[in-house]
């Protein structure tokens, strides 16, 4: 391999060369940095500047190049240069934008301008190329678990737009539960009348597809791999085994109803008490003709208990909504207008909740004369006679109405597999001998949907009540588990029409990781990214953090119980890298150096200059943007802060926080996604576990008699740019009323 | 109870709902109304009714009929139409409320005495003799409908507005003898009669 070359191109375009001293920088560059070609150039993006830097790699061999002009969130058009590693000094929206203007700032706006320099010059010299990690043999063919509306949904999706879909199916026929459904709500305009399911038409197009291998009374016996390299065993009831090599996979195992007989009180298990999926079999059983009871009598009233079971505040029953059933009970009590306008239909509702177009469909029951009463029902008495005591919550008042048949609105109970908290625990307790966990364990891995010989678990962590994982905020199809998809009601409770969106944007997004995975890409959200991370295991001390912490189950243990990297199931956010205590992970063009190395270029001023230095590690989804955002507006703040961008902050190593207040720096911010419950990070757990290991920072700083408030944590939304400014701002007053650094000098 | 309250029973039973819609005007849409409460928060005079148009749909569907027909509600609307442009389903609430209070009148069950429903008695008795309104007598009724005594009393309270129009010739005093009418006032009356007599044809009063 040829020799590295080093170069700094320095722009002086957008005011850059008006407000900074290029030349100076130009030496900084040349002098304190040793890069051995520094250019500047008034225009650096335009055509001219960029033949300019082409050329150079092309013709003198420069292998590693700093760019210092405008944020690296900016021209990444223009500055993108494949073969090539790039660092990128942010001069503009890092420094010219955000001190205040007038030449009472000159001094410390050139020195901020000349650390970024030397930051972007450190960092550049620790990088490499990433060299990707494409495999030779990648399978394309995606695996869909389900054979209900989503699963079918999303295998022709996935077939018509030509990949190759395996369809397992546990029970003996596709169709899943929209089959027993008589009618299905109305997905188009004018939202008037209930509609064919269409289902038979849908069973018929997936067995007649040439690109779909269906298995039906089949389930999963083990899965391992990786996207792209995905082995799954299928087992069907016969006996049999088949292997089949998939890329990724679609999980689409839907939901079943709530169980009625969990609601006594409500009349569940007695005479003439129906859950939803009850009445669509008595109204297949009536053909189109009077509809019927049990026993045989003619329907004249009918009540309609909504959110029967959910909603819960108990919590005894469901806590959610499942959003379908108003529309469901709607659809159900057209049934019984359309069969006979004089039986008497009533829907008893707390809040009437029909999402999309349902508004159009609830207006067309109450012309039929569907009557709805704004009601909690508080006790229904099942008989030949039905009582329902509800509170009517318009008029305050208790009151009762009787009918011939009540139906209850149950609702979704998703079927997403083994709760991986349950399972880790019960693993934990069988591990250390608990014999009831050891039958626990087998127990658990039936339920198991995947059966993934994951170190995390079988199946796809659960995010809010046994619902699948997806992402809270930004992308609803990734699960923490890459290559793997959810979709349907086993995702969050929908109905069919819903289902088949979802389905089909879970589609796509399998299409794009087995697209990605054989490119030897990251998977979403770092989909360009050829880097992945690789440890130094002679170093590891198989303390297992990265293995427990990787918030994508990315990591395995070999035989030897050192960590497996599987790089297809790597988002590339570094939590691993963060995590490592030992410091042996890192990426070719992120590790523990390239941002270690900027932060030892800043030049610390010494105590009696009075000028702090104020680190700030800033996730580059939200808070790096945001800090950009607030240079795009011209909002102001401190020109003793040092902003360094990173993966996640996950990623960030403790060993960078140290380093930095050894050296002499004032104090640390570190500015990640919100966490918790309604997370806003990229990756999930990443934000979450950098605010808990900075937690556990105070006892090195008091070693280091350091105060506490010298680290702080912030969560940033992208939107936060005046706020983040603010906190710069008071934090630099906070740090400068608390006084310097006392370790300056040493470092 | 009025022979055409006993019908209406006998005829509708339970279904309130029903009758509504087959006896009140714009009655058919009692049924559209979802519940928002709109209409209730939208009211000028809300505070002071007994219950809300929201609350008297609820209760028409819960076949409260006797409640909503004795109902002071209907009687205090004052015709601002706020809740009709409000109204997201679109229901023409002020005409059912008036629809409803005619109908309650009809069958005899409106609040006995109430101010609004006593006035529009007045008014309809004064228009239809003439085909015109005869302020001075209308007036004169409205002071004297709580006996001769109270209404001496209204009226000298009343003097100096009573001087104050005649000045501005607004008011004039021989209206007290007959009043000025319509070209053809047998005929008004017989219009009148004639669609009171398609009306209690359509509605059952016959």
């Amino acid at each position: 391999m040829a020799e590295n070359k080093f170069a700094a191109y320095i722009c002086s375009g957008c005011g850059l060369g008006d407000t900074l001293d290029i030349g100076a920088l130009e030496k900084v560059a040349q002098k304190e940095m040793k890069m051995s070609v520094v250019k500047s150039h008034p225009f650096l993006c335009s055509d001219e500047g960029v033949a300019m830097i082409k050329h150079d790699i092309a013709h003198e061999g420069v292998t590693h190049l700093c760019i210092a002009a405008c944020s690296r969130r900016a021209k990444t058009e223009a500055f993108h240069f494949p073969s090539a590693a790039v660092s990128r000094a942010n001069l503009r929206e890092g420094v010219l934008w955000v001190v205040a203007e007038g030449s009472e700032h000159d001094e410390v706006r050139q020195e901020m301008a000349e650390d970024y320099v030397r930051m972007g010059c450190a960092e550049v010299k620790k990088m490499k190329v990433p060299a990707g990690n494409v495999k030779e043999s990648s399978s394309k063919k995606i695996l869909v678990v389900g054979g209900g509306v989503s699963g079918m949904t999303a295998a022709l999706a996935a077939a018509d737009a030509g990949y190759e879909v395996v369809l397992v199916e546990k029970t003996g026929e596709l169709g899943g539960f929209a089959k027993s459904l008589v009618k299905r709500v109305p997905f188009a305009a004018p939202y008037a009348d209930p509609q064919p399911t269409g289902i038979e038409e849908m069973v018929a197009r997936v067995r007649a597809h040439a690109k779909i291998k269906v298995y039906v009374n089949a389930t999963l016996a083990e899965t391992s791999g990786a996207p792209g390299r995905f082995a799954v065993k299928i087992a069907t009831e016969s006996g049999s085994l088949s292997e089949e090599l998939c890329g990724a996979i679609v999980q689409a195992t839907g939901f079943t109803p709530y169980p009625i007989e969990k609601l006594p009180e409500l009349g569940g298990g007695q005479p003439n008490v129906v859950d939803q999926a009850g009445l669509e079999a008595l109204v297949r059983q009536a053909a189109g003709g009077t509809i019927r009871r049990a026993d045989g009598k003619e329907v004249k009233s009918v009540v309609f208990v909504q959110c029967a079971g959910q909603r819960d505040a108990t919590g005894q029953h469901l806590p959610y909504c499942s959003g379908h059933c108003c529309a469901t009970s709607i659809k159900q009590a057209i049934y019984f207008k359309d069969a006979n306008p004089e039986v008497d239909t009533v829907v008893m509702y707390q809040d009437l909740r029909v999402p999309g177009m349902g508004e159009d469909f609830y207006r067309s029951a109450q012309k039929r004369g569907v009557i709805f009463t704004k009601g909690k029902a508080s006790q229904v008495k099942g008989g030949d006679v039905c009582q329902v005591t509800f509170k009517d919550l318009i008029l305050d008042e208790e009151n009762t109405i009787e009918a011939d048949l009540v139906v209850l609105a149950t609702g979704q109970v998703p079927v997403a597999g083994v709760n991986l908290d349950e399972w880790t625990a019960t693993v934990t307790a069988a591990e250390s001998g608990d014999e009831t966990a050891k039958g626990k364990v087998s127990e658990l891995k039936n339920i198991s949907v995947l059966k993934l010989n994951y170190r995390q678990g079988p199946d796809m962590p659960q995010f809010k009540y046994g619902f699948a994982d997806s992402h809270f905020i930004c992308f609803p199809y990734e699960t923490r588990r890459t290559g793997i998809y959810a979709c349907g009601p086993m995702r969050r409770p929908m109905d069919m029409f819903q289902a088949q969106e979802d389905a089909t944007g879970a589609a796509l997004k399998a299409i794009q990781a087995v697209e990605n995975a054989a490119l030897g890409r990251a998977a979403h959200p770092r989909a360009w990214d050829l880097s992945f991370p690789s440890a130094r295991l002679e170093g590891c001390t198989q303390c297992k953090r990265c293995t427990v912490e990787c918030p994508f189950g990315a990591i395995d243990e070999d035989e030897k119980r050192f960590p497996k990297f599987n790089e297809e199931r790597c988002r590339r956010c570094g939590t691993c890298m963060g995590a490592c205590p030992v410091r042996v992970i890192s990426f070719e063009n992120y590790s523990v150096d390239t941002v270690g190395s900027q932060i030892k270029a800043v030049n610390i001023p010494d105590e009696f200059e009075e000028k702090p230095r104020i680190l700030i590690l800033a996730c580059e989804n939200d808070a790096y943007p945001a800090l950009d955002m607030a240079g795009i507006q011209r909002l102001t703040y401190s020109a003793y802060v040092r902003a360094i961008p990173v993966r996640c902050l996950g990623s960030v190593n403790t060993i960078w926080v140290t380093d930095a207040l050894n050296s002499g720096y004032d104090g640390v911010m570190l500015m990640g996604c919100k966490k918790g419950e309604d997370y806003q990070c990229h990756f999930v757990k990443g934000s979450e576990m950098a605010f808990y290991r900075m937690s556990k920072i105070d006892d090195t700083l008091k070693q280091l008699g350091l105060e506490p408030e010298r680290v702080q944590s912030y969560e940033i939304a992208i939107t936060d740019n005046a706020r983040v400014a603010k906190l710069i701002n008071d934090y630099v007053a906070q740090i400068q009323e608390m006084g310097l650094s006392p370790m300056k000098g040493f470092g | 109870m009025t022979t055409a309250n006993q019908q209406a029973l006998a005829k509708y039973k339970n279904d309130f709902l029903k009758e509504v819609e087959a006896n009140v005007e714009e009655g058919h849409w009692v049924r559209m109304c979802m519940q928002c409460g709109v209409c209730a928060g939208s009211c000028p005079l809300g505070p002071h009714w007994e219950h809300s148009p929201q609350k008297i749909f609820m209760m028409i569907r819960a076949g409260k009929r006797e409640e909503v027909l004795t109902s002071d509600s209907m009687w205090m609307c004052t015709s601002c139409y706020n809740c009709i442009v409000r109204c997201p389903r679109k229901l023409p609430i002020t005409h059912i409320m008036h629809g409803l209070a005619n109908y309650a009148h009809r069958l005899g069950l409106a609040p006995k005495g109430q101010p609004t429903r006593e006035i529009a008695k007045l008014f309809w008795n004064n228009l239809i003799k003439t085909g015109r309104v005869n302020e001075l007598k209308f007036s004169l009724a409205m002071y004297f409908k709580d006996g001769f005594s109270q209404g001496v009393k209204n009226a000298l309270a009343m003097q100096s507005i009573g001087l104050g129009l005649m000045k501005a010739k607004r008011l004039n005093p021989f209206e007290i003898l007959g009043g000025h009418r319509c070209k053809d006032a047998a005929g008004i009356q017989k219009m009148i009669a004639k669609a009171r007599e398609i009306e209690d044809r359509k509605k059952g009063f016959a």
